[in-house]
């Protein structure tokens, strides 16, 4: 039997185990003064939000963080904005077409990956919204997506206590606004910022590319870098690619933002970083992988008069197919989607 | 340079301060307060049956919209009272009342407003107060604000329920809705006493001249579609009922 002496020993290091586990648990989730500093990457230009009216601080990002990943968001609390921006897919739907929402619904376009978006003007396919902290009211009251209203968002964290000590520490008091909670969701996806892929370290010399990652490069830049421009691999256009409109859906795209009969058809041309971890493919997820996508500019489905501002790729060679996917998985950026300070809070 | 013998100093600084204090001193109060109208009747909602141009009865359930950039209009140009927008609701009777503190005494010929949301203001981001998006003036999915929400019912409506709904905004060419109301009076004031500016604001404008609202074609106005259409009537729904 073991005597008062050793006992007391062994619970004092089990006690500190769990201590020193609870602990570093907890600093997993912490996050830094340092942590929130917005760091522009060298390539990149000036970003168009920053944060002027929206001083980034911890604990605004880490209420941000908190909102991104809570279901209380929706109408009946099943679905957050996490449960299609999945952190793994660069906060893209992995093998989810069309995005999904409360009570089984599904919306008409494919959730695209959430990434630098402090160097966007305008957000959604269609280009629909004009700020970067508005932007999440169109998911939030999307009748197929989250379906709730401002109003009740509000109401709901009112009455939660765990969120009135989260806005204290945030904003200082208790208040709860729509104001708040948007722009501490806008602190949280703002600072998405992905620079740091292969392709990146390839640039400032710190990687080294094969010859078919090489030869891919040069491929990208002569036949697809016109609209999906370095170093953000978009150049914020809307463009018909060529797609014929699918005839359930309808989607008239940008025009009917605009109602400028000329737009009809247009999409926001996407950003290709992190491309090989985001799909499947297009404004509507039609393609699974990425052969798909090249093979259909020179498909019998591409709508080369309705393309005319796309760059004709024409037929590529098995080989230039191969160099072409090679590079675009150079565009992964793991530092990105394993960053720590994007991990849901609620694993805690 | 010689410097300026003391007296003149002080006699500059006398001068400002008498000039700062004859501001402060000299500034009144005035309240701004809207009707709202259908033709020569204080509108009432649910109940009362009103009939359009065309002969088609219609009933009021809602009716909201924003007015900012209230200035008023001088000899000498245009004063700013206020750059604020208010949103006035005819269920909130407070907010058919708004208060106006320092207003410089002077002679005025008219007053000046914006209805609707200046574009600037359509693209700053998350706001607070009247342009707080979850007061239900804000469109999401092409955002920007509502400017006036206009709802009710008649039988001729062609939409689900006899429903009428205009959801009137929109700040970009060639879709824009953003009206400036200008409306003359003449008011001379000291601004001793306060001074009350009453305006009518008579719904029924909304759905006539230029373009008189058929409800059995034109019963829902949501987005770009025929917005313009009700811009251009709105604009003449205001008018001065009286000033105390």
């Amino acid at each position: 039997m073991m005597n008062k002496k050793s006992s007391f020993l062994v619970s004092l290091i089990v006690l500190s185990i769990v201590l020193v586990g609870y602990t570093t648990q907890n600093d997993y989730f912490k996050i830094s003064k340092e942590d929130v500093e917005l760091k522009i990457p060298k390539t990149f230009p000036k970003p168009l939000y920053r944060f002027k009216n929206n001083k980034l601080s911890p604990e605004i990002f880490v209420l941000g963080r908190k909102l991104f990943y809570d279901p209380i968001l929706s109408k009946d609390s099943t679905t957050s904005c996490a449960s299609c921006h999945q952190r793994i897919a660069a906060f893209g739907h992995i093998d989810h077409a069309l995005s999904h929402g409360i009570n089984g619904l599904i919306g008409k376009r494919n959730v695209p990956a959430l990434q630098n978006l402090i160097w966007k003007d305008d957000f959604m396919w269609d280009g629909g919204v004009n700020h970067l902290e508005v932007q999440p009211i169109s998911p939030i009251t999307n009748p197929v997506e989250m379906n709730e209203t401002l109003t009740n968002i509000i109401l709901k964290l009112s009455a939660n206590i765990n969120y009135k000590s989260d806005f204290k520490n945030a904003y200082g008091d208790t208040i709860i606004n729509s104001e708040r909670i948007l722009k501490a969701l806008t602190q949280f996806t703002g600072l998405m910022i992905s620079a740091n892929s292969k392709y990146d370290k390839y640039l400032d010399g710190t990687d080294t590319f094969t010859t078919d990652e090489k030869k891919g490069l040069q491929l990208f830049r002569n036949k697809c870098a016109n609209c999906h421009t370095e170093p953000l691999f978009t150049d914020n256009t809307f463009r018909n690619n060529g797609l014929k409109p699918d005839t359930i859906l309808k989607d008239k795209g940008r025009g009917a933002i605009t109602g400028i009969e000329e737009d009809n058809y247009k999409f926001k041309v996407p950003s290709l970083r992190n491309i090989a971890i985001t799909y499947p493919y297009m404004h509507d997820g039609r393609y699974r992988k990425l052969s798909d996508v090249l093979n259909f500019y020179s498909s019998q489905n591409f709508d080369r008069q309705a393309a005319h501002e796309v760059y004709d790729i024409g037929k590529l060679s098995a080989d230039d197919q191969k160099y072409l996917i090679a590079f675009l998985q150079t565009l992964t950026d793991k530092t990105f989607i394993y960053d720590k300070r994007f991990i849901d809070p609620f694993m805690k | 340079m010689k410097k300026p013998a003391p007296i003149f100093k002080f006699m500059a600084t006398l001068m400002v301060a008498m000039l700062f204090c004859l501001n402060v001193w000299c500034k009144g109060k005035f309240t701004l307060y809207l009707h709202h109208y259908v033709k020569d009747k204080i509108v009432q909602f649910d109940t009362l049956n009103y009939m359009n141009e065309l002969g088609q009865s219609y009933i009021i359930t809602k009716f909201k919209y924003y007015i900012g950039n209230i200035s008023f209009i001088s000899k000498n140009g245009i004063n700013t009272i206020s750059k604020d927008y208010f949103l006035i609701n005819e269920e909130d009777s407070q907010s058919k009342i708004l208060n106006f503190n320092n207003i410089p005494a002077g002679s005025y010929t008219g007053i000046q407003f914006t209805l609707g949301v200046d574009s600037i203001d359509n693209c700053s981001g998350a706001q607070s107060g009247a342009l707080d998006p979850a007061n239900g003036m804000f469109w999401a999915w092409n955002t920007g604000y509502i400017f006036l929400k206009l709802e009710g019912k008649s039988p001729h409506s062609s939409s689900t329920g006899n429903m009428l709904e205009y959801h009137i905004g929109g700040y970009k060419s060639p879709y824009n809705c953003i009206r400036q109301i200008r409306l003359n009076f003449n008011l001379q004031s000291d601004f001793k006493e306060d001074k009350e500016i009453h305006l009518k604001v008579d719904i029924a404008e909304i759905l006539k001249n230029k373009q008189v609202i058929d409800f059995s074609k034109i019963s829902s106005v949501t987005d770009f579609h025929n917005a313009t259409l009700i811009a251009d009537n709105y604009v003449d729904m205001f008018s001065v009922l009286s000033i105390k």
